[in-house]
């Protein structure tokens, strides 16, 4: 009884030694990659929350602070962004949902940054011009997004 | 004696042959099931936006909302199973569906049967379709008609065995095609509609909901998310408890594609936002309700 105690001891210690030794193969220059584009990817997402939640009439319309998000955007999308996409972080390293396909479709995937870019300029434009113009550019916006992510994320919960 | 065994064994064998024989037959719907109705074309766009034909059966290089959907079919779709290559559905009468009569087309679409009398690959959601109501069906063909004719050639699907034997889809149809709705209860009007359009148009629960060894969905976890049938990674939990989203949240999402955290939907979901992006607010409403409702 005590024997058999120990030896699910020892597998489980095993079992956790296993997770953290896969977790620091991780090649830091990877990881590092990945966490500068999740961060980038972030920074998106707060600054299209302020529009967002205008749009949804969640906060009040602001032409200042709509203006404000909507060219940290546009600013964003240009940002050079070849080396947040080393080879090899793809979706078979934890905590990458990025799939294989982008460096397979490489041509693809820029030609989809430039329609963010455009994307984000027309927000740029469309965000200081009143609420209605706001909303009408979240469209353009979310559809760039989408984009990328329907070929190139991996879906999850 | 071991004749007499052998005598029952093979008269067991041979009823046995034709119960399997009779389960596995298509059923088609009663020939009257369209009979007295007039479709409308305008309206038939709303349900066609509403089931997702477009999601499948445009061309892989398609764009989206590029005028009328050409229905020329040719995308694949990897699953355990094998790959399925969706068909032309366009008004190309040799290469579409252009010959075939309003039965032909409510028989496909809600039972699952081809004009020949073969079965159809599951892939195809006929099982939700067939909640359907008769009218929308009508609607629908009507739209349909008038989409353009393509005449691209549809290709074959490339199944395994024992899977590529078409007549035992009759069988997995006896054993998983049930039309009952799958929420039940008193409902108000605005969550029996958006019922309908998940259950029947929307055919969510055909990604969203786990499936067995044998591809049959598995209601008991209606709408908890899935393994992904199609790719990589998971199709997400729905339900109030796995998803957490408020109706407004929901409804938002369907028409814009932001996550409440103003990340964006992804993979599949993406063709499955354009369609629910031209619904009206109040379809996006109802189906948001029918959601956060689920028990």
């Amino acid at each position: 009884m005590k024997r058999l105690a120990t030896a699910i001891t020892v597998l489980s210690l095993t079992g956790l030694g296993t997770t953290a030794v896969a977790e620091s193969h991780v090649d830091p220059a990877i990881a590092g990659a990945m966490k500068a584009r999740q961060a980038h990817m972030q920074l998106y997402a707060h600054n299209i929350g302020v529009l967002g939640g205008m749009a949804r009439e969640r906060i009040a319309y602001d032409a200042d602070a709509a203006s404000a998000a909507a060219s940290n955007i546009a600013a964003l999308s240009q940002l050079d962004q070849s080396t947040y996409w080393p080879e090899g972080s793809d979706n078979s390293v934890e905590g990458s949902k990025a799939l294989p396909a982008i460096w397979e479709n490489l041509d693809d995937v820029m030609s989809m940054s430039e329609d963010l870019v455009m994307a984000a300029a027309a927000m740029e434009d469309a965000a200081g011009q009143g609420l209605g113009a706001l909303k009408g550019a979240m469209g353009g916006l979310g559809g760039a997004c989408g984009a990328c992510h329907e070929d190139y994320r991996e879906s999850d919960d | 004696m071991a004749g007499r065994l052998l005598k029952g064994v093979a008269a067991l064998a041979v009823a046995g042959g034709a119960a399997g024989w009779w389960l596995t037959a298509p059923d088609p719907l009663p020939a009257d099931h369209l009979a007295g109705l007039t479709g409308d074309a305008a309206a038939g766009e709303q349900v066609f936006i509403a089931a997702g034909c477009a999601s499948c059966h445009t061309a892989p290089d398609a764009e989206a909302g590029q005028g009328l959907p050409i229905l020329a079919g040719g995308q694949r779709f990897e699953t355990d199973f094998g790959t399925f290559v969706a068909p032309n559905i366009s008004t190309d009468p040799n290469h579409g569906i252009g010959g075939w009569s309003d039965m032909d087309l409510a028989n496909a679409v809600q039972r699952g049967v081809s004009p020949g009398g073969a079965h159809y690959y599951p892939a195809f959601p006929y099982t939700a379709y067939a909640r359907a109501g008769r009218q929308d069906i009508a609607d629908l063909i009507a739209y349909m008609r008038t989409l353009p004719a393509d005449a691209t050639p549809s290709q074959p699907h490339d199944i395994t065995f024992p899977f590529n034997v078409r007549r035992s889809l009759g069988g997995w149809k006896t054993l998983f095609r049930n039309e009952d709705w799958v929420v039940t209860g008193n409902l108000d009007s605005q969550v029996e509609r958006g019922r309908y359009l998940v259950e029947a148009l929307g055919h969510c629960g055909e990604c969203h909901t786990p499936r067995n060894a044998l591809g049959g969905l598995d209601r008991g976890n209606w709408l908890a998310g899935a393994v992904n049938p199609d790719g990589e990674g998971r199709i997400p939990d729905i339900t109030p408890e796995g998803l957490g989203w408020s109706a407004p949240d929901i409804s938002a999402y369907l028409e814009s594609g932001f996550t409440p955290e103003f990340d964006t939907a992804g993979g599949t979901m993406v063709s499955v936002i354009k369609n629910t992006s031209r619904l009206s607010v109040q379809d996006r409403d109802a189906i948001a309700a029918y959601l956060v409702a689920l028990p």
